[in-house]
């Protein structure tokens, strides 16, 4: 039988991406930020995980106005590194597993779930970013990898509780699934971040460190939080952190933390990062 | 019945709806066309030309060749659309956000170097609102 049997949660900012690239991560700015991931790069090698179902949203790369899935999920075999207007990552494509894929969205469609499939996506640094800092740079992505894309870009976005929920569809979905794998599920985006307007640079280390302390202590009430909240305390780009409620929703409701971090900024952004095994 | 729109009284944000994206939907899709290489040489080569080639409004034509970020928003444009003109023009996220800011670039990065633009009641919603 597939298993989820542990969660990421970690921002996921393009600067990022580009400090890797272009070898800045030693760096006075950039170090204090990537010794944050120094614990899961580690113990990603223990865990060797079969697939990782990867929570992301795509920034107006993919998808532009012509179609906005609400959530979507990524059948197809192999996903090119999207050119996001400055050429795509030099990082390797990353490799699906339709058959899966495929069964998981039967699955949560049948348990009322409406997820549009795609087959064709270029992904961006949304998903890309992330796998870099868990794997470094590899010639090939360790694992195979399902994208579930989730819209945070036009409002309104799905509800946290919705999110939540999505997350306990989903595990349902991998459990009934007879391979025997081992799964991970990553949430991706946030912290406090507001990228547009007057009041861009906002930051909110009180909500940010409210919500790692509440996503793993008592997810059930965080998923209540309504849309304004986190538009108003976290910042308009900040609600991307609903992304995480559907890696909680699919793990334990014990967890144990092997990994919390946060830290002050990477370009606009507050970065969280969590590492979660279920108990 | 009129939806309740509370999100538009957060000061110094434009939140993307469904409005907004109606009112913005050529501009944006503009933005969207400067992710192809060819794309980006013909608009550096002649902006009002390359422009003109979408039924956008003088408006929002004019503040694209303003690089008026605040105004493009104020139009209908979502910023990870209009990354893809300050990308096309070489300048960065944090470069970018700092004009719609009223601080110069060197005042923004020193502030999020700081720990960022701290919530207070000048710049967020009280709860009982
Ligand atoms: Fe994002």
């Amino acid at each position: 039988m597939a298993k989820i049997n542990a969660g990421i949660a970690t921002s996921h900012v393009p600067a990022i991406g580009a400090a890797i690239d272009n070898g800045l991560t030693e760096n006075e700015y950039w170090k204090p930020l990537f010794d944050g991931y120094e614990f899961a790069k580690t113990w990603m090698k223990a865990q060797k995980p079969d697939v990782i179902l990867l929570v992301y949203n795509d920034h107006a790369t993919a998808f532009d106005l012509n179609l906005v899935p609400t959530f979507a999920i990524a059948t197809g075999a192999e996903f090119k590194p999207a050119d996001e207007g400055w050429g795509p990552r030099p990082v390797p494509n990353v490799m699906g597993y339709p058959k899966l894929a495929a069964h998981i969205a039967q699955s949560v469609i049948q348990d009322d779930f409406d997820l549009t499939v795609v087959n064709t996506l270029d992904v961006d640094h949304g998903l890309t970013v992330p796998l870099s800092l868990m794997f470094g740079q590899p010639e090939q992505w360790p694992c195979r990898v399902i994208p579930i894309a989730v819209n945070v870009v036009l409002y309104p976005t799905p509800s946290g509780q919705r999110c939540y929920n999505l997350g306990k569809a989903l595990r349902k979905a991998v459990e009934s699934f007879d391979e025997d794998l081992n799964v991970q599920i990553w949430g991706t985006g946030g912290m406090s971040h507001q990228l547009q307007g007057p009041r861009a640079g906002l930051i909110n280390k009180e909500f940010d460190n409210a919500f790692l302390d509440k996503i793993v202590s008592e997810p059930a009430a965080l998923a209540k939080t309504p849309h304004l909240e986190y538009i108003n305390l976290a910042g308009s780009e900040g609600i991307e952190l609903i992304m995480w409620l559907i890696m909680r929703g699919a793990l334990n409701d014990q967890v144990d933390v092997k990994k919390r971090f946060y830290h002050v900024p990477a370009s606009n952004t507050a970065v969280g990062h969590l590492v979660l095994e279920n108990k | 019945m009129a939806i309740d729109k509370p999100y538009k009284k957060v000061p110094g944000t434009t939140i993307f709806d469904a409005d907004m994206a109606s009112l913005g939907f050529h501009l944006n899709q503009f933005c969207m066309s400067l992710m192809k290489a060819p794309n980006r040489e013909k608009f550096k080569q002649n902006e009002q030309a390359y422009l003109d080639q979408w039924p956008m409004s003088d408006e929002q034509k004019a503040a694209v060749l303003a690089r008026d970020y605040n105004k493009m928003i104020s139009l209908g444009g979502n910023i990870y659309f209009l990354a893809k003109i300050f990308s096309s023009d070489g300048i960065s996220f944090q470069a970018a956000a700092s004009t719609m800011t009223g601080m110069t670039q060197a005042e923004y990065a020193q502030m999020m170097l700081s720990g960022g633009r701290a919530p207070d009641s000048s710049n967020t919603l009280k709860k009982d609102n």
